[in-house]
């Protein structure tokens, strides 16, 4: 290993965030060599670590999906001499924040102290990454949590159409199954499992990083060599197949006694790589991006008053793409919200939208670039997943040339490459009235991937539009 | 991201900062933004986050108008009325507000709750007029008709039924809070109960708004790249031609009686899969509270049940494994009475006569002990570690003032929060333990799956 020197490379790379004149972004090279993008800002007593190892859910042993999920519970659960108990209490007596999440293509890592705690937080971090106990009653704890919420989202009508269309979309592929598991491959998960995933997948050369806040690039080079330097230096990652979605064109329904229908449509989308992705995202914003102007939320609920909500996104992972969206409406008017959604699909298709609607998606994508860039939190976010899709340093100062530069005839063959001929897979859960169709594959085996709990309107908190 | 708030009983909602943006009594001085607050002539008070770190601002108008304001048979038009806000007015037809925020990049949106409804904006600095003149106008300007109502009404209506009717957990949180209250309009569901949202029209919704929307019953906040002269100054000149048209009358609700009986609510749910226990505690509020006693609460909750070292974790999770997670909450931020929870998911063959003794035990041994020095000296230091990190995001430290101001609170008494919650003492918390934790002020939910016994 080549020793370099922290600060010459740290000047060498850095980039202004965007519509910051002052926020910069440098790269840091560590001593050991390990990478990081930092921001470093004074202004709070905080600092935010943000990292991922590349190979998630996607790792998980044949027959045993949910080994990620179950890990990334696991880590606070006790490392090194602490048990859980005691590592706990030293997070908790410095209000060190420490949370893990073991996602399709990646496990992440996220971690908040305060500056005046630095040096206990990051020997936490480091306890957890390097030595996790995963000791017999921590993983049946956790094990049992994973289960409760595994059963408390299983008839979630969102959740079991989510979980169907992958499965429809997928077969036989591990993003065809949830990245928290199903009951019986979470109950198949030995101590074995945990430590192989652990020994294979925590490495230095799959390792991202971004730090923000109050910290200069030369201690937190001596910091990241401290938290990771440890770590092995090779991961011992499997290959995963790159794939398409399957049965584009068929329609999917899973009988579930809920009032509404959730109807999750989608077909193949672009890689993050594809040379039309930035025009495909524009295209994508004009059809279902999530503002109260898209195509689908005039045509779909301020129109006819068919749903709460309506989007379409795209989901570039590493193997494969997906434009994916969802909707759920009373089960007596599902069918005429799918045949708005797929008209509208269809005319898209046909003719890409006016010069008017480009200009306006094109002020929204690119005047709200900077909102992404406003907290320690959202910047350490947003730079991670920019890493994490191989985009250079600087793609945050061209990334609104690169939308500026969209032109009606890109939206033309953006559609040609997204839509095709509009064909849609389609997955309806609920008792949707004058939708036929197949009934999804594996549908009563199909368990839910991780969602947030829904809250309840009633409880004092707000309801948002 | 794995926590344990992600597998929390679904009758329950995390609990938020309840008042929070500053930091312990010394970190507190150089950790603090400096807030300002005034109010223009036509009574609207206006306050002052300035946040520096990037060039950008939140907007946002509190109304001091919520669900627990509206007239008895009418539940769920604060709501209905919020989402009817964005159907224009006479100088800006039906969406143009949300094209012209989309066009400049900006994210809006709106929520209501029992005490308050507001409506936001984030955009660049530079646009910050161009929202404030939008905002201003919809404050007297709305007009309604039947054509965009009806379609608004089927939106609200599916609305509910994502939150609420698909979700076993959300309908029995509505029980819950309807036998937690006896009297008080807490009880009904902000959305509004079905058969009432059906019957809302263009009548109930202008009657609502002319009497709450006026500047004397809002607060502008704004947050961000800003300083108090240059929003003084845009404020006066964009909001200070809004008329005052109603006056504002104390918000006095029907109060509750002394409750004198325990409650039990049961809901078996074809579509519950996983059984749960929840109880609510009718509790004080910050408003409704002497002395340090919310502040109390909200330690004692952190204690109690709030993350892998409290108390329920430990004992029904992890040295009894009879739940597979619990944990407490208070919602001190009412302007009335507040609510205290706790909740248990049992273990596979864990009836809920086990689980609800072995909760029964910690909150009896809580009463009768109290809290230890080390509990209430660790429990401080992550609430007050809270509202350090609440202060990187400039939309969670407004919404903070907007919640304080409009249940009751002030500006001093977010900033003070900290300080204050430092000087609780152990005794304290002993005391409103003992004061809250009643059985007979409380509700008992049991969501049972179809094969569940209830015993």
């Amino acid at each position: 290993m080549i020793l370099r020197s922290v600060v010459a490379l740290a000047m060498a790379l850095a980039v202004t965030l965007p519509a910051h004149s002052k926020t910069r972004i440098e790269k840091v090279v560590s001593p050991k060599g390990i990478e990081a993008w930092l921001v470093s800002d004074n202004t709070l007593p905080l600092i935010s670590i943000e990292f991922a190892f590349r190979g998630g859910a996607a790792q998980d042993p044949e027959g045993k999906a949910g080994v990620a999920n179950l890990a990334s519970g696991l880590l606070d659960e006790g490392a090194g001499d602490l048990d859980a108990r005691a590592f706990q209490a030293r997070l908790e007596d410095k209000a060190v924040e420490l949370s893990f999440d073991g996602d399709r293509d990646a496990f992440f890592g996220s971690f908040r102290t305060l500056a005046e705690n630095k040096q206990d937080a990051l020997d936490l971090l480091k306890l957890a990454v390097t030595k996790p106990r995963f000791a017999p009653d921590a993983i049946e704890r956790i094990r049992a949590q994973i289960l409760a919420s595994i059963r408390q989202d299983s008839t979630d009508a969102d959740t079991v159409a989510r979980d169907a269309f992958a499965a429809a979309a997928f077969p036989g592929h591990p993003y065809g199954l949830p990245a928290d598991g199903t009951e019986d491959s979470v109950a198949r998960i030995t101590r074995d499992d945990l430590t192989a995933f652990q020994r294979k997948t925590f490495a230095r050369d799959n390792l991202v990083i971004v730090a923000v806040g109050a910290i200069d690039a030369e201690t937190l080079g001596h910091d990241l060599d401290h938290a990771f330097g440890d770590l092995p230096e090779k991961s011992e990652l499997k290959p995963v197949a790159d794939t398409k979605p399957a049965e584009v064109g068929s329609l999917r329904l899973v009988d579930l006694d809920t009032p509404q229908t959730s109807i999750v449509f989608g077909r193949a989308g672009p890689l993050r790589a594809h040379e039309d992705f930035i025009a495909i995202t524009v295209l994508n914003h004009i059809i279902g991006g999530g503002t109260f102007t898209s195509r689908l939320f005039e045509e779909v609920r301020e129109k006819r008053g068919l749903s709460y909500g309506v989007y379409t996104g795209l989901l570039p992972m590493e193997h494969a793409g997906l434009f994916i969206g969802q909707v759920a409406t009373r089960n007596d008017r599902a069918r005429e919200a799918l045949d708005v959604i797929k008209a509208e699909i269809a005319k898209i298709a046909k003719e890409p939208p006016s010069e008017d609607e480009l200009a306006k998606a094109k002020k929204y994508l690119t005047g709200s670039y900077a909102l992404r860039f406003d907290s320690s939190a959202k910047i350490a976010n947003n730079l991670l997943v920019i890493q994490m899709n191989r985009l250079g340093i600087d793609y945050v100062d061209q990334r609104n040339a690169m939308v500026e530069a969209v032109t009606r005839e890109d939206l033309r063959r953006a559609a040609r490459v997204l839509l095709e001929d509009g064909a849609l897979l389609v997955v309806a859960a609920g008792k949707p009235q004058g939708i036929t169709g197949t009934p999804a594959p594996g549908a009563g085996e199909t368990k839910p991937t991780r969602q947030p709990t829904p809250q309840p309107a009633d409880a004092g908190r707000a309801v948002t539009r | 991201m794995f926590s344990i708030v992600r597998l929390m009983a679904p009758t329950l909602i995390a609990a938020t900062l309840s008042f929070g943006p500053a930091a312990s009594a010394q970190q507190a001085q150089s950790a603090q933004p400096k807030v300002d607050t005034f109010t223009l002539d036509n009574g609207l008070q206006v306050v002052v986050i300035p946040d520096h770190r990037a060039p950008v601002v939140t907007h946002m108008v509190w109304y001091k108008a919520g669900a627990a304001d509206e007239p008895e048979g009418a539940s769920g038009v604060a709501h209905f009325l919020e989402h009817l806000m964005f159907k224009g007015t006479e100088k800006h037809p039906i969406g143009q507000f949300s094209a012209v925020v989309a066009e400049l990049g900006g994210q809006e949106n709106a929520f209501t709750s029992q005490d308050y409804t507001a409506y936001f904006q984030r955009v660049a600095k530079e646009n910050l007029p161009v929202v404030m003149e939008f905002e201003a106008d919809r404050m007297t300007g709305l007009i309604l008709t039947d054509e965009v109502i009806i379609p608004e009404r089927d939106v609200v209506l599916e609305e509910r039924r994502t939150r609420t009717d698909g979700d076993p957990g959300a309908r029995l949180g509505e029980a819950l809070s309807a036998a937690l209250f006896l009297n008080h309009p807490y009880r009904q569901p902000i959305i509004g109960w079905n058969h009432e949202i059906e019957q809302l029209d263009r009548t109930a919704a202008l009657d609502f708004y002319k009497r709450f929307y006026t500047p004397n019953n809002a607060i502008l906040i704004v947050a961000g790249d800003v300083e108090t002269a240059e929003i003084k100054a845009l404020a006066e000149k964009i909001y200070g031609p809004v008329q005052r048209r109603a006056e504002v009358k104390d918000r006095v609700r029907p109060q509750e009686p002394d409750p004198i009986a325990a409650r039990r609510v049961t809901l078996e749910d074809a579509r519950a899969r996983q059984p749960s226990l929840s109880r609510v505690y009718l509790a004080p509020s910050y408003k409704r509270s002497e002395g340090r006693t919310a502040y109390a609460l909200d330690l004692l909750s952190n204690i109690l049940g709030g993350g892998a070292t409290s108390r329920l974790h430990r004992s029904l999770v992890v040295d009894q494994g009879v739940a597979s997670s619990a944990g407490s909450y208070y919602q001190g931020d009412a302007l009335d009475l507040a609510r205290f929870s706790v909740y248990a998911l049992p273990r596979p063959g864990v009836g809920f006569d086990t689980l609800e003794k072995a909760l029964d035990a910690e909150l009896a041994k809580i009463v009768s002990e109290g809290v230890t020095p080390e509990e209430l000296e660790r429990s401080k230091t992550r609430l007050v570690a809270d509202t350090i990190y609440a202060r990187d995001s400039q939309t969670a430290l407004a919404r903070s003032y907007g919640v304080a101001l409009t249940t009751g609170g002030s500006v001093d008494d977010v900033r003070d929060w900290p300080t204050i919650l430092r000087q609780v003492t152990a005794e304290e918390v002993k005391a409103a333990a003992a004061q809250v934790l009643d059985i007979r002020r409380s509700v008992t939910g049991l969501l049972l799956t179809k094969e569940e016994d209830p015993t």
